[in-house]
């Protein structure tokens, strides 16, 4: 590794912590541009709880201060207690949250690789002909589909018309359907981006050597087509976790998963404030994580591309 | 030897002039040398070869019959969006209209049947509280498309001049703006619009009302809001990327020795050059605009109730979903064909535009 290529991934891992930063303040201030403030909850909220977030958040003191004692909770990964839900902790219900979403999240996530860079692949070889198009047109429809009616649509045949898989995702194999609507749009991008850079790559001088040394057709995709076609895939990676988070979110509510989504979007409608902070902070550093490491990977595993 | 003229007419070397060839031509041999084809401008030719991808072609056509129907169908249907068809003033409420199977009739229009009356037949049946359901259907559409135009221009107005100075301005401005749109590209967009249309729906609730805005929704202004505190950054990218290559022109540099002010160059040079560029990614912006505002929507962030949007209709009938798996099934399939043919013809409309572009 060069010191261009460090110098680059030093630039990205600062911008990465500034824009979580920027992330912790947009929330902070726009909560705070709630009338009544993010704490002063409705007739629900106890005089007891009320009293306790007052005092923890300093409610009485000037703004600024309130924002460092709040960054210093968040360093600690205290969000308080919830408005709603009583005597629980928002860090608790995020991390129970958690343990859910993640299984979901990167079976997802694994499914739509495989099956994503399988397709592609058949696609690209068998390029004009029947299945190609077939695939195409599949994955055109999937692309263009929203996750909540993709979901909404699987729910309605396989689990009611079908009766074949549960509709609640807290039941036993539950968690079938909505990873398979999770995986559905990422695994048609990567079928996309697998194909149209594996055409590319048979396309190459290289390629055409090792056809007239005599390698068999098989080894010349497996030892030279499909490592170099996988790049683009590479890059492909933080925006893929990014939608597999923002999709959990409609897809949870969906079905039924008792994850950190479903949590987030509930806090929302119940307007569960110091709930809807934690998780926005916790799933956004997550996204901004997983791009940073996407793109650090893709600069390490090709030398050739030159980012500014 | 001087006045011998006339035995050089015919000597090939001569330096005399055969003065035949000097006759006006005849209108026939005018027409003759006219150009074959008609001189033709990048437009022209542009909107000929998007014409003959049959795909974009068809999807363009899908667009304008939906915005169409949207714009046009709810000016004569009987019924209205918002109207409980069973709830007349001073008459009990009339439960037979309310979840009506398609091509059903409640009581009151059985009976105007039976009279010999013709009654509009509910195409997609009623929903939960006697409302037509295709109206509503329609109506929806024309709210997810105008949200989708409207989000797109604001996001064009925006990108566009903010992309033109840092493009135009260069050094401490440029990289001053493109700091900040480096920091917005990278905040996780859908969490940021969750959150800020959350909050700006509370906040705008209160001062909106009794204004002119109050009837647009605080939710649908919120989803402005965002849509122009958010997106413009991928615009502001590609327009400074364009001016920074096209500034360098020389064309640039004339009119600038001409005496041209930069605001001049930039509305005058700059941003008609980067017509094509502008165009495709306006035309792509909508979709996803679309796509947003639907997601926002089922959320219950989209659009005030009783007003319906495709993404409010398909959450509403997640409700019913055991029984009535139809009422999801209409705005999804209105949703999916809009988002497909959106981005099929802005494929189209980029391959055309843009022949150079490899995609």
């Amino acid at each position: 590794m060069n010191t261009k290529t460090l110098m680059y991934i030093l630039k990205r891992i600062l911008l990465a912590a500034v824009t979580v930063w920027v992330v912790i303040t947009v929330t902070f201030f726009v909560m705070h541009a709630i009338p009544g403030g993010p704490f002063v909850g409705e007739k629900a909220v106890t005089a007891a709880v009320q009293a306790a977030m007052e005092a923890k958040y300093g409610l009485d003191k000037p703004l600024g201060e309130q924002y460092l004692t709040y960054l210093g909770d968040i360093v600690r990964l205290d969000f308080g207690p919830s408005l709603k839900s009583r005597g629980r902790e928002v860090s608790d219900m995020i991390f129970d949250g958690m343990r859910t979403s993640f299984k979901l999240g990167i079976i997802a996530a694994f499914i739509a690789l495989i099956f994503g860079v399988v397709f592609g692949a058949i696609a690209a070889l068998r390029r004009n002909k029947i299945i190609d198009r077939i695939i195409m047109i599949i994955t055109t429809a999937f692309v263009s589909m929203p996750s909540f009616i993709m979901g909404s649509l699987l729910l309605v045949v396989f689990s009611i018309k079908l009766g074949w898989l549960p509709a609640n995702g807290a039941q036993k194999n539950g968690l079938i359907l909505p990873i398979i609507t999770l995986s559905l749009y990422p695994m048609a991008y990567i079928t996309r981006l697998t194909r149209s850079s594996m055409l590319e790559v048979l396309g190459q001088d290289y390629i055409r050597t090792a056809k007239a040394k005599g390698v068999s057709g098989v080894k010349i995709i497996f030892g030279h087509a499909l490592k170099n076609s996988l790049i683009p895939v590479i890059t492909y990676f933080g925006p893929m976790l990014a939608y597999i988070v923002t999709g959990s979110l409609v897809v949870e509510q969906i079905f039924a998963v008792p994850g950190i989504g479903r949590a987030f979007v509930n806090s929302i409608t119940g307007r569960d404030y110091p709930l809807v902070m934690g998780t926005t902070i916790v799933l956004a550093t997550l996204i901004v994580i997983m791009n940073l490491i996407g793109d650090i990977m893709y600069k390490i595993v090709d030398p050739r591309i030159t980012l500014e | 030897m001087i006045g011998d003229i006339s035995d050089m007419d015919n000597k090939i070397l001569s330096a005399q002039v055969n003065m035949d060839d000097f006759i006006p031509a005849t209108e026939e041999e005018k027409e003759y040398m006219v150009q074959m084809r008609p001189s033709s401008t990048f437009f022209k030719d542009s909107v000929k070869r998007l014409l003959k991808n049959k795909v974009a072609t068809v999807c363009f056509f899908i667009i304008v019959l939906i915005t169409l129907a949207a714009i046009f169908v709810p000016m004569f249907w009987p019924y209205a969006y918002d109207q409980a068809l069973g709830v007349i003033p001073g008459k009990p409420v009339d439960n037979t209209f309310n979840d009506l199977a398609p091509f059903e009739y409640g009581k009151a229009e059985l009976k105007r049947i039976e009279k010999g009356e013709s009654v509009v037949p509910h195409i997609f049946g009623t929903d939960a509280q006697g409302r037509d359901y295709f109206i509503r259907v329609v109506y929806g559409t024309r709210i997810s498309l105008a949200v989708g135009f409207f989000a797109s221009i604001i996001v064009l107005i925006i990108g566009m001049t903010i992309g033109a100075i840092a493009g135009y301005a260069g050094g401490k401005v440029d990289l001053i703006i493109m700091r900040i749109v480096d920091v917005i590209y990278s905040l996780p967009d859908m969490l940021m619009v969750i959150l800020l249309s959350s909050v700006l729906k509370v906040v705008l609730e209160g001062t909106l009302e009794g204004t002119v805005l109050s009837k647009i929704g605080s939710n649908i202004i919120s989803l402005f809001i965002v849509f122009g505190v958010l997106y413009w950054v991928s615009m502001a990218r590609l327009i400074r990327g364009q001016i920074l290559s096209l500034r360098e022109q020389e064309y640039v540099l004339a009119s600038q020795a001409a005496g041209a002010k930069g605001k001049w160059i930039i509305l005058k040079h700059l941003i008609p050059n980067c017509f094509s560029v502008i165009v495709i990614s306006t035309a792509l912006q909508i979709p996803s605009a679309i796509f947003t505002e639907s997601y926002l929507s089922f959320l219950g962030l989209g659009v005030n109730a009783p007003m319906p949007s495709l993404g409010s209709l398909a959450s509403d009938a997640l409700n019913g979903i055991n029984s009535y798996p139809y009422r999801l099934v209409f705005p999804a399939l209105v949703i999916s064909l809009i988002v497909l043919s959106l981005n099929l013809f802005g494929d189209g409309l980029r391959d055309a535009f843009d022949p150079k572009l490899d995609t």
